[in-house]
């Protein structure tokens, strides 16, 4: 039977890392279908259409579809399930929200947030924070997975040309009412996709020091991170975080500086290609799974930093 | 009000784990156990409604084996009224979890049942979803304010794109976020008072439901380790081997 990808979106655009969570899909099956639950999403419908690997779009549009309510959008796919051995969806927090529910109308284990395919009911996933990796194996008939994106690669997004099919939309959740949103908007790129991410810690010391970062970043053309203590600390937004509870980043670069390295925050950075850590305590945890290590003083290494990046004549963007 | 808070015990989260040689799991003989973080969070928001008199009776629940109990001992002793112990052997999937707090809710009937977003050993990130959709509630997750009104919360969320905030009408499922509260320490007094605080022990057996694993564990292993890196001197040696060796810049 075939896959069935619950598609990310935000009515106008499909999110990024579901091209990612399509590659997962196909590695389980290759007939993937998508459905796409929304209001006014036909463009991000039709984008969703133009991917090769998917066979099948399926839309559902109604009112109560606007912001992605768990409570709306669970029974709706439930509704579908039945053609599908498979559903699947990112491990975000859209995904988190949703498919449990979705297992729990299914009478189905969840298997979250894996990062390989072994074969299409067994699968690799981290547990304690990534300290340990589990190779589970779900009996049950209908498998209900989520999927760490930046362990997939994005598929092709151009070229396909599945059929788009109109879904039937379900009763709205009267007990849920959606209130507000607030996005923070940059010009950065988006944290869970950057190619280099610069993160700041608590040694930063405070949230006007983050410019020093946000310097690098500017000049790298990095997103910018932060632990969880300096999003506590109140020194930049919670959207930055990076962790076991917060983003997973698998950069080609990732600049730790002011960040010990607690298991929590490794947890979030400790694929990426290239680590370099700058920290004042030799000691720090960071030191052990940083590439190239620096024991200085931020506030002198920073500005330094600057003016050696401001001395090259190229940089990779 | 009365809220049900449900409170897992974990290995403590600044324990470096190992992983046990015979790949059938993870080291917890002689581990320091504590509460699960984000249970943590979620005790202490129930606490704070109640000091602010808008709940009048915190129920905490754990499920698992008999040392389980150290868990709703604690949250007793930050503030909750009673005890529940649901005792069970072996390992527990969030179905399996939210199938067995649904009955105590059914029994118990709490119009709100409060947990933390995920438990830091399995990561799952599943049980009050699970739990929502049993008993048809709405579901807050990833809450990091709750606004208590006469008969709905509104909660705040933390989400990929920054925080969105919801409207749930009671009854309702809130899964806490760290970001929720700062726990508070108990006090020794309290830990001694709530040596006499009641515990209910209940029999998994008796509440009648299929709690059997779907999910084999094949295999734990630890995750490929990186190799050693270097220091650098100085910051220029740093970005002439970023942009050189690494080709990073």
């Amino acid at each position: 039977m075939a896959v069935l990808l619950i598609a990310e979106h935000n009515n106008k655009e499909l999110r990024p890392f579901t091209l990612n969570a399509a590659t997962a899909a196909s590695l389980i099956d290759a007939d993937v279908h998508a459905v796409i639950i929304g209001q006014n999403s036909e463009t991000a419908a039709k984008k969703l259409s133009e991917l090769p690997l998917i066979k099948k779009v399926i839309s559902i549009e109604a009112p109560h579809y606007e912001n992605f309510t768990a409570e709306n959008f669970a029974p709706a796919i439930v509704k579908l399930a039945g053609n599908y051995s498979h559903i699947v969806c990112s491990a975000n927090t859209f995904g988190k929200n949703l498919m449990p529910r979705i297992a729990a109308h299914l009478d189905t284990s969840q298997v979250s947030d894996i990062i390989k395919v072994i074969s299409p009911d067994t699968f690799l996933r981290p547990i304690y924070a990534g300290n340990a990796f589990a190779t589970v194996k779900t009996n049950d008939a209908k498998k209900c997975i989520t999927i760490r994106p930046t362990s997939f690669e994005p598929c092709e997004s151009s070229g396909g040309t599945a059929t788009i099919e109109k879904g039937e939309a379900g009763e709205e959740f009267s007990n849920t009412k959606f209130i507000k949103r607030e996005e923070i908007k940059s010009d950065r790129p988006e944290l869970g996709t950057a190619r280099i991410v610069v993160s700041g810690g608590r040694g930063m010391q405070s949230g006007d020091n983050f410019k020093l970062i946000t310097e690098v970043a500017d000049k790298l053309g990095a997103a910018i991170g932060a632990s969880r203590a300096a999003v506590d600390a109140g020194y930049i937004s919670n959207d930055h975080q990076v962790g076991q509870t917060g983003k997973v980043v698998v950069p080609d670069l990732y600049i730790a500086i002011g960040i010990s390295g607690a298991i929590q925050h490794l947890a979030g950075m400790k694929e990426s290609k290239v680590i370099v850590a700058i920290n004042k305590d030799g000691e720090a945890p960071i030191f052990s799974v940083a590439d190239y290590g620096l024991e200085a003083d931020l506030f002198e290494a920073l500005p330094q930093f600057m003016a050696e990046l401001n001395k090259l004549n190229t940089i990779q963007k | 009000m009365k809220i049900l808070v449900a409170v897992k015990r974990v290995i403590d989260y600044n324990v470096q784990i190992r992983v046990k040689e015979d790949g059938s799991g993870v080291v917890t003989d002689n581990v320091k156990m504590s509460t699960n973080p984000p249970d943590d969070n979620a005790i202490e928001e129930a606490v704070k409604i109640k000091e602010a008199g808008k709940a009048t009776e915190i129920v905490a629940i754990t499920v698992g084996e008999e040392k389980a109990q150290e868990t709703v001992r604690k949250a007793l002793a930050v503030g909750a009224d009673k005890g529940i112990h649901v005792k069970t052997e072996g390992a527990l999937e969030p179905l399996a979890v939210s199938k067995i707090i649904q009955k105590i809710v059914e029994k118990e009937k709490p119009d709100l049942v409060f947990m933390g977003k995920q438990a830091i050993d399995d990561d799952c990130n599943q049980t009050g979803q699970m739990l929502s959709a049993l008993l048809n509630w709405p579901q807050a997750t990833f809450a990091s304010n709750i606004e208590i009104k006469d008969n709905f919360l509104e909660v705040t969320r933390e989400i990929d794109e920054g925080l969105e905030t919801i409207q749930v009408n009671i009854p309702a499922i809130v899964t806490c976020d760290l970001r929720l509260n700062e726990p508070r320490y108990a006090s020794l007094p309290n830990i001694m008072k709530a040596k006499k605080k009641p515990i209910e022990e209940i029999n998994v057996s008796d509440l009648g439901i299929d709690i059997k694993p779907r999910i084999e564990q094949l295999k734990v292993e630890e995750p490929p380790k990186r190799k050693a890196g270097i220091k650098v001197a100085n910051v220029a040696e740093l970005v002439q081997k970023l942009k050189n060796e690494a080709k990073v810049i």
